[in-house]
């Protein structure tokens, strides 16, 4: 039987402050195979510390804690912080909302998809090359040179999704990978991450604020709201989504082709933040 | 009340330099809200602060409620102002809103600062609680509202937007599109909306305009852009690619220079 990818029950993420304890992620549970799963919600739901708590990336004064987190059958709660970092950047990766921040800013783009392909020798320069042209990078051997502050937000963000691909990961967490890039290049970069889950069977944790674009992308849905999943949906079931949370971000979207005069704006109810 | 004829810009000089805006022409009436679309890059911003008298340098023509511009003149600030993308980088950050919002007028000799700014807050559907704040006390969307509350201080006729709403929220953007329908209505004002979103461009525009490397591609009125029926193949792409991922769409991605 195939095993699954990832199986997390009760994770929580707690950040402990003088002001008070924030809740990030409230007791989140799910199963993931070698699909396209896509996680959905406004700033703030906890999307982001999801994906952190998977790769131990929370910075202090979060704290972590869950019932279960395994990854193909290893049990990451449990495993030592060695053998865990050795996970993250071969068999997990994760590409990070803004890439300013992951990318090293005294090494040249290049330099540090090489270090992340592990490889050495003449051979290493041309498959750098070649994931960055895999990316859609028009000129790979002007940017193979180029410091990070010196490339563009959405260059950045191909930069980091070619650089998290290199060791061919059993799973890629991508954090709003394509928010800064325009419709055409996210639409050419979405198509090479459809391509490594269709063929290499890689999992795919998805996380977005666009609706519409997971729900055309992903194959199942999670929407986040407070730190807790309230709707669980197939992709292509989204438009009939039953939580009012979920139906009022899908209303209060424009369309091209509809002529409401007034966008319907949300009304939040509490009893959303409750079990 | 916008008129622009043959505008150029360049950044730079030689080999280096960059043709940021090819040969644009528009106008828009008074009271119309116009739409410019394009990828990043495309030139959508350099139009708009050329208008805002924010980019020294361009040729051409332009004009705002029959006013010639020239490229050394200073902004006119009681004729235009701008909103920008991100309310956090136009907000000063040890500026109360209060502050914010009586500048403009203090700078002008406006008297009456006090109410006025009370009604610029109402207007913009905060309550007064909110002048004392500083801007890391506020939501982006609250301070997305500040910033066009301190635009409409002097009650300019044109307001450009730079992308207002591509920071927030949906449900916030819808808030904030909301509002600004309704102030262009209340005030009478003339828009200028760059947006990459032709769905928010579709919500909030007459007429538009798509560019591509710094020139305009085809205008058109946005019964067109709802019926998805453009006359160019680049356009075509556009829309294709923002109805959400396809395979195919993506497969058949072609560059256009
Ligand atoms: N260092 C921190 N201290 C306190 N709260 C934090 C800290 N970092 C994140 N949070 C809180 O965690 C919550 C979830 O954040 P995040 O996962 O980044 O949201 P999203 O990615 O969905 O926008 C937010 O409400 C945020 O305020
Ligand atoms: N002050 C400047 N100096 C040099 N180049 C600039 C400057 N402002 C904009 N550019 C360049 O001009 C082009 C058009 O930019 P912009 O108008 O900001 O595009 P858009 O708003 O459509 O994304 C881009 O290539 C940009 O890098
Ligand atoms: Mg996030
Ligand atoms: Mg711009």
């Amino acid at each position: 039987m195939d095993q699954p990818l990832l199986e997390l029950d009760n994770l929580r993420v707690d950040f402990h402050t003088p002001t008070g304890i924030v809740h990030a992620v409230r007791g989140l549970s799910f199963t993931l195979g070698r699909e396209r799963l896509g996680i959905v919600g406004e700033s703030g739901s906890g999307k982001s510390m999801t994906g952190r708590a998977i790769l131990d990336l929370i910075p202090p004064p979060g704290l972590v804690t869950a019932d279960r987190m395994v990854f193909r059958g290893q049990d990451l709660l449990t495993m030592d912080k060695r053998e865990r970092r050795k996970l993250r950047g071969r068999r997990i990766s994760m590409v990070m909302q803004d890439p300013k921040y992951s990318l090293n800013p005294v090494m040249r783009v290049g330099e540090q998809i090489a270090e992340a392909l592990r490889g050495k020798g003449p051979g290493v320069r041309r498959r750098v090359l070649e994931a960055l042209e895999a990316v859609r990078i028009r000129d790979p051997e002007r940017v193979y040179n180029l410091y990070p502050h010196e490339v563009s937000g959405g260059m950045g963000q191909r930069i980091m999704i070619a650089m998290m691909l290199a060791p061919e990961p059993d799973l890629l967490i991508a954090d709003e990978p394509t928010s800064a890039l325009d419709v055409t290049v996210q639409m050419q970069v979405l198509a090479i991450l459809d391509d490594l889950v269709a063929k290499r069977g890689m999992g795919l944790i998805f996380i977005s604020h666009d609706l519409d674009l997971v729900a055309s992308f992903c194959d199942r849905v999670l929407v986040m709201y407070g730190g807790r999943v309230v709707e669980e949906l197939n992709a292509r079931n989204l438009r009939a989504a039953t939580h009012p949370y979920t139906q009022g971000l899908l209303d209060s979207l424009p369309r091209i082709d509809d002529q409401r005069e007034e966008l319907p704006t949300l009304r939040r109810d509490p009893a959303w933040l409750e079990d | 009340m916008i008129d622009v004829r043959n505008l150029d810009v360049r950044f730079g000089q030689g080999a280096g330099a960059l043709h940021a805006v090819r040969d644009v022409s528009f106008s828009v009436a008074q009271g119309e809200s116009f739409g410019l679309v394009g990828e990043s890059g495309s030139g959508k911003s350099t139009v708009l602060r050329v208008l805002a008298g924010l980019n020294p340098r361009w040729t051409g023509q332009a004009a705002l409620a029959g006013m010639p511009l020239g490229p050394r003149d200073a902004p006119l600030p009681r004729l235009v102002q701008m909103v920008f993308q991100d309310p956090y980088a136009s907000l000063h950050p040890r500026h109360t809103v209060d502050r914010a919002l009586s500048e403009p007028l203090e700078i002008q000799g406006i008297g009456d600062v006090g109410p006025r700014v009370e009604r610029a807050l109402a207007d913009v559907g905060l309550g007064p609680a909110f002048r004392f704040r500083y801007p890391n006390q506020l939501s982006g969307g609250q301070r997305q509202r500040v910033a066009i509350a301190r635009a409409l201080m002097l009650e300019p006729k044109v307001l450009l937007l730079d992308e207002p709403t591509s920071a927030l929220d949906v449900s916030v953007q819808a808030e904030i599109l909301n509002l600004l329908r309704r102030l262009r209505r209340a005030h009478g004002l003339t828009l200028l909306l760059v947006s990459h979103n032709l769905a928010v461009i579709a919500h909030m525009c007459d007429r538009l305009a798509v560019m591509n490397r710094g020139a305009i591609v085809e205008e058109m009125d946005v019964a067109t852009l709802r019926r998805q029926e453009p006359r160019e193949a680049y356009t075509r792409q556009l829309l294709l690619a923002s109805r959400g991922y396809d395979r195919d769409v993506a497969a058949g991605i072609v560059t256009y220079d």
